[in-house]
């Protein structure tokens, strides 16, 4: 894998790109603020099929809300917000819990479920998903393969009170994968982890994504992480994409603005 | 002028709170009864809110039985009305004491529990995990729990009364050497359907409202463990508050049947 020697002049930021994909998220002028505070102030990005995305940004740029308002957790003011072709904000609330179930989404801090064990965590988005996955009663195969993806399938029974935070990590990735959806979207997979277990995040992402060709759409503040894992940058500086490119691009700007993240 | 725009802030903020308060009870009647409906989360939700308050309700009925009867001897026997405890002890806890006590215990364990444990859920992005994973949570969590603390407040009341009954009917053999027997029977034929009735209603809107404002407080937590604290902290101050309205506007209609 040499995801950083890719030629730059073959990846452009329109939706024909050197992949030749269709865009599967295409956000276009996204506005939010909450009361006074502008977060997103026009936000442009598209994610192409099969393509790892990198989001990088300041803490409190609104990293975290421009990736929920692709699920529609966040309303934003104005602006489309399209996912798999379909348009979030005017979807009834069946057909956007149809469309969620393609959408995985691994939550910043994980977000397990604390009263449950880590089988019924994996379990509980089967529950409204019988009929994409086909399965009738028994669920313990597809558990014990998440599980399996990740390298924890001995965890099945215990709490999440009883994991490491990278285990944690690991078994929340699991349950994303758990609905087989096409497009992944990571909120810094890799925040709050040490370098050895973010290490082993990336590889596991890098993984899946080989294994179940999904496209990716990776927020972070990590710039080892990007540098590994990116195909495509994207910087999130005063609400806007304020520059794009690939990652020897940008970290060879001269733009004090796209320096800065790179500096050491 | 600063004290009286900050009173003004603090009226204002007040029935903000009370129309938000509605509009999540209005939520709830709403969703209730569409489907799916979440019956095992609904039979654990019972099972824990019964789990976590039988001991307390055990406790304090018993005592407040006990010292309700002791304190109120020497009165009863000086105008020579010790007979009538039953009577007295009887009506006062079925209509009165058995329901507040229960519901103010109910409201300090379970009010604040569900604040924390929604607060917690939101502040760790479990309910945004769950919404995500296509189940819709105010149906998982709030409807589910509204609805056991609903069911089980007027269970837990008749228990509570009953233990009650017991403390007090225990002073009454040890020191008026009245029989068990001879107590609740005395008790029994005092009660009738217009005190239990109301009392049980009444009850049911109880467990409702500490459901409701726990729930409420905790699903609209504030980000930060400071929210999560702050959204157990309010939900028993606003339940209990709440609990007096709510016995206040009951024994007022009851009164008026009581007259007709
Ligand atoms: N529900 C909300 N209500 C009010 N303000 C919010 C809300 N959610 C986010 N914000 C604000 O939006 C801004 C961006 O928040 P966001 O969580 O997206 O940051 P982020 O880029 O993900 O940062 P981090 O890297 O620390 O996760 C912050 O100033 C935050 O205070
Ligand atoms: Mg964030």
């Amino acid at each position: 894998m040499s995801f950083n020697m890719t030629d730059p002049d073959q990846i452009t930021t329109s939706n024909e790109s050197a992949k030749g994909g269709k865009a599967v998220i295409e956000i276009k002028d996204l506005y939010k603020s909450f009361g006074d505070n502008h977060v997103l102030n026009g936000f442009n990005m598209t994610l192409l099929e099969g393509e790892n995305l990198v989001v990088m940004g300041k803490s409190g740029s609104g990293k975290s809300v421009m990736i929920k308002c692709l699920v529609g957790l966040v309303k934003p003011d104005s602006g489309t917000v399209k996912v798999l072709g379909k348009e979030i904000n005017t979807l009834d609330q069946q057909t956007l819990d149809e469309l969620r179930s393609d959408i995985g989404f691994l939550f910043q801090g994980s977000a397990l479920y604390d009263s449950m064990t880590v089988r019924e965590n994996l379990e509980f988005p089967m529950r409204r998903h019988k009929e994409k996955l086909g399965v009738v009663s028994d669920t313990e195969p597809l558990v014990r393969e998440a599980l399996e993806n990740v390298g924890l399938a001995h965890t099945m029974d215990l709490m999440p009170v009883e994991l490491s935070g990278g285990m944690k990590r690991r078994v929340a990735l699991a349950r994303t994968l758990i609905l087989r959806p096409k497009v992944i979207l990571y909120d810094e997979p890799t925040s709050g982890l040490d370098p050895i277990t973010s290490k082993e995040i990336i590889e596991l992402m890098r993984s899946i994504q080989k294994k179940y060709g999904t496209s990716s759409l990776i927020i972070t503040h990590d710039v080892d992480c990007a540098r590994v894992i990116s195909e495509r940058m994207i910087l999130l500086v005063d609400g806007i994409n304020y520059a794009e490119g690939t990652y020897s691009e940008l970290s060879k700007s001269t733009d004090p603005k796209v320096d800065a993240f790179f500096k050491k | 002028m600063g004290n009286t725009s900050t009173l003004f802030k603090g009226v204002k903020e007040f029935f903000v709170e009370i129309g938000d308060l509605s509009h999540f009870a209005a939520r709830f009647l709403r969703e209730v009864l569409k489907p799916p409906f979440e019956f095992k989360e609904l039979i654990r939700q019972c099972y824990q809110m019964g789990n976590r308050s039988l001991m307390l309700v055990t406790v304090t009925g018993f005592i407040i039985g006990l010292v309700l009867t002791l304190q109120s001897r020497p009165t009863l026997i000086q105008f020579g009305a010790v007979s009538w405890m039953p009577n007295m002890v009887g009506i006062s806890i079925v209509r009165e004491i058995g329901p507040v006590i229960t519901a103010l215990i109910c409201a300090g364990r379970i009010a604040s529990g569900i604040g924390a444990e929604l607060g917690s859920m939101r502040v760790t992005e479990q309910i945004d995990a769950m919404e995500v994973s296509g189940t819709n949570p105010f149906k998982y969590l709030v409807i589910t729990r509204i609805m056991a603390t609903t069911l089980m407040l007027p269970i837990l009341v008749l228990y509570g009364d009953l233990v009650a009954l017991y403390g007090s009917a225990l002073v009454e053999n040890l020191k008026g050497d009245v029989s068990f027997q001879l107590y609740f029977n005395t008790v029994f034929d005092a009660l009738s359907f217009s005190d239990l009735v109301p009392a049980t209603i009444k009850s049911f809107f109880f467990g409702f409202a500490i459901g409701l404002v726990g729930c409420y407080k905790g699903y609209y937590s504030k980000k930060g463990t400071a929210g999560v604290g702050i959204a157990a902290n309010t939900a028993v101050v606003m339940a209990s508050l709440l609990l007096f309205v709510i016995d206040f506007i009951a024994v007022f209609i009851s009164d008026i049947f009581y007259e007709l």
